[in-house]
């Protein structure tokens, strides 16, 4: 099919699943192949009844300049393999493995190795011989951060490959996210609030969206945008702690002190909206469970502006400290080539230089008619990592005050119950910059209106490529730096 | 340097006064352990615990409901789906409690069993842990909510230093484990091999609904419910054969003793106050109330 020809959808849209042609497998691996030549990122690549003999595989292509997802769908005959994607597109490399993982048979893909479902520890690395050495980490990590395992493969000091195996953390979500046979729909919401807790409200917002597409209920204006200051206050607290962090991990004490501090000013401005530090409870398909008074949003604007002066003098400490900038520079870096390669998304590609933002690209809420600039800078080392999410942080300063000033009237929710109906033999997709990057879930019910399948994708699914691609010909030493610059995320990996 | 200093007298002193002054305030709509005034209550009504998603609300008997506080998830659900506005949340941080059983109570009753004296050690363990606590953390299928109130402790605001309290690198450097998440079926080795390896005498302490029932993923196949009944070496089963809301546990096999704990610390996750709280009554370091 050509590129032009195939079914699109908005961002947060519900389509027919009827809409959608099905392609034989190579015409769909064609099809996917010439739209990410063409342009397009796989923000996901999925099979849709992973036991059938004969599997149905989706292809969610997103063209950010036409802010639009092109959906491609195509059918395995009884025994028919998939012929791998990844030699000609390593950004869907994972993809094929979690493809392989739930049963399709996938060929020529060069490394067919456990991705969650399947013990971590059957992982077979590629090793160097010769005269490397292995140095292996993990699954337990010396500090208190959730559970992976890194394999180098170093000569001397060198990290000539870094290989992460995951799937310590997986926990099943998706599989109990579906109708039948035991998933419960009283858990939906606490899954996504759960599937990586330090982006409750991202990921909350994204399964809210894909639920509200599926049953029509979308938000009222008032509680999109409180969950927009929500979203943007959980992309604050991160950055804020992130850069304290980075700090650290470099002993310049002083920004990691205070960054460290301010990082909870920001989680309890989230508390001071819904009673929680992670949004707990915040964000509900419909909209929101909490609202602003007048009274709770002035203490929001006022505790925001005396935490925005104490946070710029801690962050200019940071750029003033030539110790700093000594080990941020040249370190760990990935090439424009390399992220649009690997597919990465967030701040981790914007710091390469590319200017992808779900905000911008695929505006959902009301973001489609408040505009966050998009922060990037050029370098791709440490340092970009971190300048990005100063500028990230600026603009969501900017933002949340804009949203706090403007607040629309009205109701904060539709609620809906939640054995609602559901659109029947419909598939919907959503989008959400969360501080990571992009976040999406996607669902697609039965006949009778059921959730039939469930995926997420994680930003940090595309990432964990990055990071071991950034470690390559790196100082060992310089890990803790080069993993804090990302700081992705396990549980959101691992499902 | 000059411009260090500046900063350090922008940003101040910090670190909080308490225990032996205020503890830091809690935002109104904290929400703590959930209050039920029964005579509010519809008779055959049971929308609360038909909403809970954890089972953590119930109804043992028509006219008596039970509150398990290691099952409960501290969300709106119950709350939203009372017809009556007979439930609320209490402001009240302390919420850990020595014992399991002890985190049983009757929603009807404000104070119940949750004195003080559940949550701390013998005095014998108390002489050796009184004064240092190094402790071995270990996330275990947590979602980095736990995880991230954890680290908080030793930031300059909270300091948990000053208590002699440490997360430290190693098991071999620690007196005890701090386990958050279900407990994966991947990680049960690692968090068998994490305890083996801290010396003796050791505490483990569950953080967090998931380290105490498995939280929302309780019943799951891939997990084993959290820290109670995990055994300390061995296989483990796992819910494979359980529907989701089954009262699970893992299961130890080959006669293998579980891993004894010492404290249980609900929430989802639990307020920084409510894990310090929790640290420093296991020590004997907070005064009755």
């Amino acid at each position: 099919m050509k590129r032009q020809d195939l079914p699109t959808i908005r961002n947060a849209q519900a389509t027919p699943c009827a809409r959608l042609p099905t392609l034989s497998g190579a015409r769909f691996r064609d099809t996917v192949l010439r739209a990410i030549e063409g342009g397009s990122r796989v923000s996901a690549l999925l099979t849709l009844a992973p036991d059938a003999a004969s599997p149905t595989l989706l292809a969610v292509l997103a063209d950010d300049l036409a802010g639009h997802l092109a959906l491609v769908q195509g059918r395995l005959e009884p025994g028919e393999a998939f012929r791998a994607m990844t030699p000609h597109a390593p950004e869907v490399h994972l993809f094929e493995r979690e493809l392989a993982e739930s049963g399709v048979r996938v060929e020529g893909h060069p490394h067919l190795e456990p991705v969650r479902a399947s013990p971590p520890a059957a992982t077979r690395f590629v090793t160097l011989g010769g005269d490397g050495h292995e140095v292996a980490v993990g699954p337990v990590h010396a500090g208190i951060i959730e559970p992976g395992h890194f394999r180098f493969q170093c000569l001397g000091e060198d990290v000539l490959q870094l290989e992460i195996a995951l799937g310590y953390q997986h926990r099943g979500v998706e599989r109990a996210m579906v109708s039948s046979p035991h998933g419960d729909p009283r858990r939906r919401v606490h899954y996504a609030e759960t599937l990586a807790g330090d982006t409750t409200i991202g990921h909350g917002t994204a399964h809210a969206l894909v639920m509200e597409a599926l049953a029509a209920t979308p938000a009222p204006p008032r509680g999109q945008a409180i969950r927009g200051i929500g979203l943007e206050l959980e992309r604050l607290a991160n950055h804020v702690g992130d850069l304290g962090a980075l700090a650290n991990d470099v002993a310049f004490l002083p920004t990691a002190s205070y960054c460290g501090r301010l990082r909870g000013d920001f989680l309890n401005l989230t508390a001071l909206v819904c009673g929680s530090r992670f949004g707990r409870g915040l964000v509900r398909p419909g909209g929101v469970g909490f609202d602003l008074d007048a009274v709770r949003r002035d203490e929001l604007l006022d505790r925001l502006r005396a935490t925005r002066a104490d946070l710029r003098s801690a962050i200019d400490l940071l750029w003033s400290a030539s110790s700093v900038l000594g080990r941020f520079q040249e370190t760990g870096r990935l090439t424009r080539a390399d992220a649009d390669q690997l597919g990465l998304v967030g701040p981790a590609a914007r710091a390469t230089g590319a200017e992808r933002d779900v905000r911008k690209d695929f505006a959902f809420d009301l973001y489609r008619f408040v505009h966050v600039p998009t922060a990037n800078w050029h370098t791709g080392d440490v340092f970009a990592r971190a300048y990005v999410r100063q500028l990230e942080i600026e603009h969501a300063l900017a933002y949340v005050e804009d949203q706090l000033l403007t607040l629309p009237a009205g109701p904060t929710r539709v609620a809906a119950p939640l054995d609602a109906p559901l659109a029947r033999d419909h598939l919907a997709v959503a989008l959400v910059e969360g501080w990571r990057g992009e976040l999406v879930h996607l669902a697609v019910t039965d006949a009778d209106g059921r959730l039939a399948r469930y995926k997420v994708v994680d930003p940090s699914f595309h990432n964990w490529q990055g990071l071991a691609h950034a470690l390559r010909d790196q100082a060992i030493s310089d890990f803790p730096l080069c993993n804090k610059s990302f700081n992705l995320s396990y549980a959101g990996h691992d499902l | 340097m000059f411009r260090i200093l500046q900063a350090r007298l922008q940003q101040g002193h910090r670190t909080m006064r308490y225990p032996d002054g205020p503890p830091p305030p809690l935002p109104d709509r904290f929400r703590g352990r959930l209050l039920m005034d029964r005579a509010r209550c519809p008779d055959t009504c049971r929308a609360c615990a038909d909403a809970c998603p954890t089972t953590a609300l119930t109804f043992p008997t028509p006219t008596s409901p039970r509150l398990d506080l290691g099952r409960c998830l501290f969300c709106t659900d119950c709350v939203a789906a009372c017809p009556t506005e007979a439930l609320g949340h209490l402001r009240d941080p302390q919420l850990a409690a020595r014992d399991r059983e002890a985190l049983i109570v009757d929603p009807t009753v404000p104070a119940d069993r949750l004195e003080v004296a559940h949550a701390a050690l013998s005095a014998e363990l108390q002489r050796v842990f009184g004064r240092s606590l190094k402790l071995r953390q270990v996330s275990a299928g947590g979602c980095n909510a736990c995880e991230s109130d954890l680290n908080v402790l030793s930031t300059v605001g909270w300091d948990i230093g000053r208590f002699g309290i440490q997360f430290v690198a190693s098991p071999r450097h620690a007196d005890g484990l701090v386990l958050t998440g279900p407990i994966p079926d991947h990680m049960a080795l690692a968090v068998q091999k994490t305890w083996a390896a801290i010396p003796g005498p050791k505490i483990a302490i569950a953080v967090g609904a998931c380290a105490i029932s498995g939280g929302p993923y309780a019943g799951h196949p891939e997990v084993h419910d959290g820290l109670p009944g995990f055994p300390t070496t061995g296989d483990v089963h796992t819910n494979d054969d359980a529907s989701p809301l089954d009262e699970g546990h893992a299961r130890g096999t080959g006669g293998a003793s579980a891993i004894p704990i010492a404290l249980h610390i609900p929430g989802c996750p639990p307020h920084p106050l409510t894990i310090l709280d929790g640290f420093l009554r296991l020590l004997g370091r907070l005064p009755a109330r």
